[in-house]
Order: C-alpha cells, then sequence, then structure tokens
C-alpha cells in the first residue's frame, strides 16, 4: 500500500478489524434512520400543508427526491471505491464498491416506481421517454449490470475487478440524470432545493425532506455495513477470525 | 391547521391509491434489503460451521487409525 495513507486507514481496512468497527456503527445507523426517517414522516405526512396546485399527491416528494439523491449518491460511492480497489487492490474497497450496487438499484427503482405513483394523476401517464426518466432507467440498469457482471465470475475478484470497470464507466451517467432537467425540456420538474441559493419550497415542507435526506443516508451506512459484514465472513471463511464467530454464533 | 383526522389523513386528499402504494414499496423494497444480507449471513455461518464439524471428524479420525 502507498506509504502516504495513514496508518489507522490501513488497520481499519483489515477484514477483522472492519467487520468489528462496523458491528459497532450499524446499530446506531439504524437507529437514527429510523428516529429520523419517523419524524420525517410525520412531517411530510401529518404536519406539512397540501400543496396548492398538487394536493395531496405531492406527499410522494418526501420519499421520492431522497431515493433519487440516494440512487446518485451511491453511484459515487460505488465508482470511487470501484477507483481504489483497482488501483490499491484494497479487498475493503472492493466489497463496499460490490455491496453498494444492490442498496443503490433499491432506491433507484424505488425512485421510479414512485415518480410512476407520482407521474400517473398528475401528468396522466406512468411512464413517458423523457429525459430524466430515461436517464434514471439507464442508471438502474448500471447498477443492475455491475451486481450481474460481478455474478458472473466463477473467481468472485474477477468478477469484481469487471464490475469495478463497468461502476467506473457508468459514471457518465451520473451528471446526465442531474442535470437533464436543465440540459432538455422535459416533463420532469426542475430542482426545487438547491445546495447554493434559496430553494423553492416553503420550509413546512423543506424540512421533513432534508430530514427523510439525513435519514436515508444513515439507513445506507446500517445497510450497507451489514452487507460488508456478511461478504468478509464469507470472503474470508478460512480464516480463524471467521471459524471462532461461527463457533461463538452456535453456542447461542 | 385543521384538527387531525384519520379519515382525511388515509383518503390522502384523493389521492390515497397513489400515495400509499408508493410508501408501501419504499418500505417493502428497503426491508427487503436489509434482511438479505442477514438470511445470507445465517446460510454462510450454518455451512462453515458444517465445514468445521467435518474438519474435526476427519482430524479425530486420523490419528487413531491403524
Amino acid at each position: 500500500m502507498a506509504n502516504w495513507i495513514p496508518l489507522w486507514v490501513h488497520k481499519l481496512s483489515s477484514p477483522p478489524n472492519f467487520y468489528r468497527f462496523a458491528g459497532t456503527l450499524r446499530p446506531w445507523a439504524l437507529v437514527l434512520a429510523l428516529l429520523l426517517g419517523a419524524v420525517a414522516l410525520y412531517g411530510g405526512l401529518v404536519l406539512a400543508p397540501a400543496d396548492y396546485q398538487q394536493g395531496d399527491a405531492y406527499r410522494i416528494i418526501f420519499i421520492h427526491v431522497p431515493c433519487a439523491w440516494m440512487g446518485l449518491f451511491i453511484y459515487g460511492v460505488m465508482a470511487v471505491a470501484s477507483f481504489i480497489s483497482l488501483v490499491w487492490r484494497i479487498k475493503l474497497a472492493e466489497v463496499v464498491a460490490m455491496e453498494s450496487a444492490p442498496i443503490g438499484a433499491a432506491f433507484t427503482f424505488i425512485t421510479l416506481v414512485t415518480g410512476s405513483l407520482w407521474g400517473k394523476p398528475m401528468w396522466g401517464t406512468w411512464w413517458t421517454w423523457d429525459a430524466r426518466l430515461t436517464s434514471e432507467l439507464v442508471l438502474l440498469f448500471l447498477y443492475l449490470g455491475v451486481i450481474g457482471l460481478y455474478h458472473s465470475f466463477e473467481d468472485r475478484r474477477q468478477g469484481a475487478r469487471a464490475a469495478a470497470f463497468l461502476a467506473i464507466i457508468g459514471i457518465i451517467n451520473v451528471p446526465i440524470v442531474h442535470f437533464s432537467v436543465n440540459w432538455w425540456n422535459t416533463l420532469h420538474q426542475g430542482s426545487t432545493v438547491r445546495i447554493l441559493g434559496p430553494s423553492k419550497m416553503s420550509s413546512e415542507m423543506l424540512w421533513p425532506l432534508l430530514t427523510m435526506m439525513v435519514a436515508t443516508k444513515f439507513y445506507y451506512i446500517a445497510s450497507l455495513f451489514g452487507r460488508v459484514r456478511t461478504d468478509l465472513l464469507s470472503m474470508e471463511s478460512g480464516k480463524d477470525w471467521v471459524r471462532q464467530i461461527a463457533a461463538q454464533e452456535s453456542q447461542r | 391547521m385543521s384538527a387531525f383526522s384519520w379519515d382525511s389523513f388515509i383518503a390522502m386528499g384523493g389521492y390515497a391509491a397513489y400515495v400509499w402504494p408508493a410508501y408501501a414499496v419504499f418500505f417493502f423494497v428497503l426491508i427487503a434489503d436489509y434482511l438479505s444480507p442477514v438470511l445470507r449471513r445465517r446460510r454462510d455461518l450454518r455451512e462453515l460451521r458444517a465445514r468445521m464439524a467435518r474438519q474435526s471428524a476427519r482430524a479425530q479420525r486420523a490419528p487413531s487409525s491403524p
């Protein structure tokens, strides 16, 4: 490993250490996700007023938009972890990249389905080949491609390497999804929430949305850590530390 | 804000058929995502224990054989 990387990173990235680290943090991340998610749902479904144009149908936004953000965010994490795994051959980066793909696919799937359920009453159609919708569908196919490629090799690490290449190439779709509403004339509405400058949304609607965004981030940590732990166990199943865990869990 | 009523909450201003399925998909998919590694982990460890049991059985047999 390159010598400019601090020692603690090196130590943490060893499978038994990361297994313990992830095991300690995961319940906290899950509790925070559930608490913040419950608060956000209460704010979004009960406290926030109905929209003056869309009535109560707009309430789908409180899951649709956070899931769409997660779809893009997780793709970014997956691509960066893929790059690290290809350049430095760190096993943990490989596992993070490959286990991020199903979570990202789940969020992208939710985005497409909830968008469809929102589109029907508002646009009059479940689906249209609009730039935003099409690029989001491509995002789902990229995730499925990464998952499929990973599992299509007999040797797991070879599969991970091939899938990492696809993940890195596919990153080009992320800005396309994000800017599609500005670049093309689409049916999908433009961004309502902005990082820079004021958002075009009342604070009663904005805070539940942002709270749900934080909740989905914590959910991602909880889900990813659970998946990484499972993967580390099966990758290292010949090692002593895994055998000890297997023996301990049979006593319970 | 007017007083909370369950009926109007469930009705979602007439959009219940769109809003509630959206939330159902959200929860269903995330619960499935969360449980899948739990089940995989349980299966992996069970297989590993079976392998360990076979190995220790073989190790016990080997020294006593003539």
